[in-house]
């Protein structure tokens, strides 16, 4: 396991595994965990897309999922309610559907993106996650105080006349980009399980959020590690072997 | 003489149309100010405009410049289901705990929703009253207090005043409002005017 082949593709995940939790949280905070699904089908359709047209489809995946992410604050409100969120999913998943059932270019990369193989990550894309969850990872931090207060007190910034909108927009996009960067590194069911299930178990069992962010975040790691070597050791797909063990760990706590 | 705060000269508040009588009031640094009267006269869009949240339809509004404010309503935080302790939410608007009642000090460290509904409010308003701020708004602050709950606010809202902050605050209990205020506002309904 431990030569570049497989070294490499791990790390990459395992930047994500530590990330991806901890945003989760945030997300299920917001009560928007639907938008990871969203987000991370539309990176699908845009890296399609991308290849399609003859550009570098993460470049397409995060260009999509940003778009979406930071545009999201200018949505009708009649698309409050999540509705959006299911609206851009079945968008995204149409879209990329259809790219590989029409392009055979698109059709191995559709296929990888859906069943989840990590296998395919290099150096370059290693890089890149270490970089991205550096950046990210502080910034949730900083901006943890404030995702609480405009959830639990949303007067708190108005009657303060502090704008809230750069923190609510700022989430947004941060987490587009990590959903973009995950869906074309891990798959789109992988990252939403690494999204939804570790914060779902630690929102009715941890005591106080900051534990609750650090066992969300030591769940994802050592559910991603399990799930790595059990691929691995069986020759299985990777996502769908993720996504097992983590619902298998989340309905035996639960 | 202390500090002006906050100014309304026939101030007529709503959120779509007028909705409250003309109301004068002056609130000073140190001063606790009840509003009281019976339903449907705008208390609580009255609190929301001298907030900024509800319109000023007529009328004259003037805030200290930079004045700082505190502003509690009447919905419970939403923290069911949230992995969030009391010492934590204490912490997010940077109140401190010295002043709390035994009866709640010892409950810090457990998860919001694993309190009573009485220890949730009291918490949740002490994180209000005890924030940085000049001027603090409580919209009916003793729902599901009891009455050594009632008697501790009354405490800590006249320390809380003694330490330079003004209160308005809108409540449907006499006793409370008259063992808490300097200065009680009886409003007046918009067609009681007319």
């Amino acid at each position: 396991m431990w030569n570049d082949l497989f070294l490499v593709p791990f790390l990459s995940g395992l930047c994500l595994a530590l990330l991806l939790p901890v945003l989760g949280c945030f997300l299920r905070l917001r009560d928007e965990w639907l938008a990871a699904l969203a987000y991370a089908h539309v990176a699908a359709a845009g890296a399609l897309l991308a290849l399609v047209a003859g550009l570098a489809p993460m470049l397409g995946g995060i260009g999509a999922a940003a778009l979406v992410g930071a545009g999201k604050r200018f949505f009708p409100k009649r698309l409050a309610g999540g509705a959006a969120f299911v609206l851009l999913l079945l968008a995204g998943w149409a879209t990329a559907v259809l790219l590989t059932a029409n392009q055979p270019l698109a059709e191995r990369l559709g296929n990888a993106l859906f069943d989840g193989q990590l296998y395919f990550s290099d150096s370059s894309n290693f890089y890149l996650l270490l970089l991205w969850s550096l950046f990210a990872l502080p910034v949730l931090f900083h901006l943890s105080s404030q995702l609480l207060l405009a959830r639990i007190y949303p007067d708190y910034f108005h009657a303060r006349h502090l704008p809230v909108w750069p923190v609510l927009s700022g989430f947004d996009l941060l987490a587009a980009l990590s959903l973009a960067l995950a869906t074309t590194t891990l798959g789109v069911m992988s990252s939403f399980a690494l999204v939804f299930v570790p914060p779902w178990i630690v929102f009715s069992r941890a005591r106080t959020w900051r534990s609750g962010i650090f066992l969300a975040a030591l769940i994802g790691l050592l559910g991603y590690s399990a799930a790595f070597a059990l691929a691995l050791g069986f020759d299985q797909p990777f996502g769908p072997v993720l996504a097992l063990l983590l619902v298998m760990v989340g309905l035996v706590i639960a | 003489m202390s500090e002006i705060l906050i100014q309304a000269e026939k101030l007529v508040a709503g959120w779509q149309q007028p909705a409250t009588a003309p109301l004068d009031l002056c609130l000073a640094a140190g001063q606790i100010i009840g509003l009281t009267g019976p339903n449907g006269v705008g208390k609580t869009t009255l609190l929301s405009a001298l907030a900024g949240r509800a319109k000023c339809f007529s009328g004259h509004l003037q805030r200290r410049p930079a004045l700082r404010i505190a502003l509690q309503n009447q919905e419970l935080p939403p923290v069911d289901g949230l992995p969030l302790s009391g010492r934590e939410l204490l912490a997010l608007t940077a109140a401190s705990s010295s002043g709390l009642p035994a009866w709640l000090h010892h409950h810090l460290d457990q998860r919001l929703d694993r309190l009573s509904g009485g220890q949730r409010h009291y918490l949740s308003l002490w994180a209000i009253l005890q924030s940085p701020a000049d001027m603090v708004l409580l919209d009916e602050p003793t729902n599901n207090l009891d009455a050594p709950g009632i008697a501790h606010l009354v405490i800590a809202l006249r320390q809380r005043a003694a330490g330079g902050a003004g209160i308005i605050l809108v409540s449907h209990d006499a006793s409370f409002v008259s063992d808490a205020c300097d200065t009680v506002q009886r409003l007046r309904g918009i067609d009681d005017v007319e």
